[in-house]
């Protein structure tokens, strides 16, 4: 597991390997929506926390068709898939290295965004907490959706079409717990039911991902 | 003598050509008797006049809306531990219906809650679960229209239903969380406290008793036609010379 690990984040980080986009692509989001909605700050400062999860979440969602795409186009699933290691683990591990490759440069990223947003700086630990939080679960749902999809050309459309509705209550708890943060209210129920939501995915979506993917490669 | 003895096609066809014109008929019968009924016999609501006849075509539509994804769950599990391939066709079948019952009772909310409530949509929570419905149609429907084969399409599209089935009663809750809501409370209930009253329920049962039989209707229609449509490949594919 650790091999494989080691080995998806070596791929990643490596030239071409796309490391970054996702980071680029959410930083260049958050700074095109003070062209869009004008840059009172007031309104910046109220949006803020709603713009920088949403930011994230497509962040989150650009990367997921290199996450099996690759993988299945040179046989590397057809191997893991017979490996003595479980398809789940195989696929848990695949979540883990797109969250450490995707996920957590955004949770680093986003208090540096928030600055140019205006947020309330109250709000900025509660906005760090509750994206290292959620997207883990981003992570994991993303990778049940690229399971889907994995056999199908030209699927990335489509895994949009089909994940971002699955993103929908984690976005939901997500930018609460970061908007009550911002308005200093207490974050507290949002914050739980959300890490209980991750936690769920983390323990549960590998199966329905490793079941999915065994229809495709059958 | 079980249900399962459905599960093979022919069975099936014979049966379902024997119920068809009963569910057509009542389903039609219902149908222009719980419409006709509510819109000329009964009276116009105290506060909002006229516009709450909507209610005969909106609420049997989002009945409708929701009852067809927990069919669709449960010829998806269906077809997952039994592989019974009606079964998976049946869930392929009820999927536009469901998508359009759902558009059906998202514009005739729309239209009553212009007069009512002055404003065409609001971030209610009945309404957004709704429109979060309408995108797990959405995306049901492609997976299906997407993958080749049709066993593979069976099966990702079973996997897809059982999991957003889970994030789609997830949602409900979000959503309910998130924001306070325009919407009444139900309208038909055990709790007979919360009921509309008499004269408004019995033709809106009627009515709702009717589109659950148009839409079984449909279902039975609409499967036989997959039915025929995979018979016809495997026989096209047999004609075909071997290359």
């Amino acid at each position: 597991m650790i091999a494989l690990l080691i080995r998806d984040l070596r791929l990643a980080l490596r030239a071409g390997g796309g490391f970054g986009l996702g980071l680029a692509f959410f930083l260049i989001i958050t700074l095109l929506v003070p062209f869009s909605v004008g840059p009172q700050s007031q309104l910046l400062s109220t949006i803020a926390p709603g713009v920088l999860w949403m930011g994230a979440l497509l962040a989150c969602l650009l990367s997921l068709d290199r996450l099996l795409a690759l993988d299945f186009e040179d046989g590397t699933l057809d191997v893991l898939a017979t490996a003595p290691l479980p398809l789940e683990a195989a696929l848990a591990v695949k979540g883990l290295a797109h969250w450490i490759t995707t996920g957590l440069p955004l949770v680093i990223a986003a208090p540096f965004l928030a600055v140019l947003l205006n947020m309330p700086p109250q709000g900025f630990a509660w906005l760090v907490i509750s994206l290292a939080l959620g997207t883990p679960a981003l992570s994991m749902i993303g990778t049940f959706g690229a399971a889907l999809t994995v056999g199908i050309k030209r699927g990335g459309l489509l895994l949009s079409l089909l994940v971002l509705p699955l993103y929908v209550p984690t976005l939901i708890f997500g930018a609460e717990a970061a908007r009550r943060g911002a308005a200093g209210m207490a974050v507290e129920t949002p914050l739980f039911v959300l890490a209980g939501m991750s936690l769920a995915c983390i323990a549960l979506l590998p199966f329905a991902a490793a079941a999915a993917l065994r229809m495709t490669l059958r | 003598m079980s249900i399962w003895e459905y599960a093979n096609p022919v069975r099936f066809l014979a049966l379902s050509a024997k119920v068809q014109p009963f569910a057509w008929a009542a389903a039609a019968i219902g149908i222009l008797v719980g419409l006709l009924w509510g819109f000329f016999g009964t009276p116009d609501d105290f506060r909002q006049g006229s516009t709450v006849k909507i209610i005969y075509l909106h609420v049997p539509a989002a009945w409708i809306a929701i009852n067809a994804w927990i069919m669709m769950l449960l010829a998806s599990l269906v077809w997952l531990v039994r592989r019974h391939h009606v079964s998976a066709l049946a869930a392929k079948a009820a999927a536009p219906v469901g998508l359009v019952m759902t558009v059906i009772g998202l514009l005739t909310g729309a239209i009553w809650g212009q007069p009512m409530w002055g404003t065409w949509w609001a971030w209610d929570p009945r309404l957004t679960s709704f429109l979060i419905l309408f995108l797990f149609y959405l995306g049901y429907i492609a997976l299906w229209e997407a993958v080749e084969d049709p066993d593979t399409a069976a099966d990702l599209t079973s996997v897809l239903c059982l999991v957003g089935s889970v994030f789609a009663l997830l949602s409900r809750y979000a959503v309910l969380f998130w924001s306070q809501g325009l919407h009444q409370g139900a309208s038909l209930s055990l709790d007979k406290e919360e009921n509309i009253s008499n004269v408004f329920w019995l033709p809106l049962i009627i009515s709702i008793a009717g589109f659950t039989l148009l839409f079984l209707a449909l279902v039975l229609y609409r499967t036989g036609t997959e039915i025929s449509l995979r018979r016809a490949r495997a026989i096209s594919a047999r004609l075909e010379p071997r290359g």
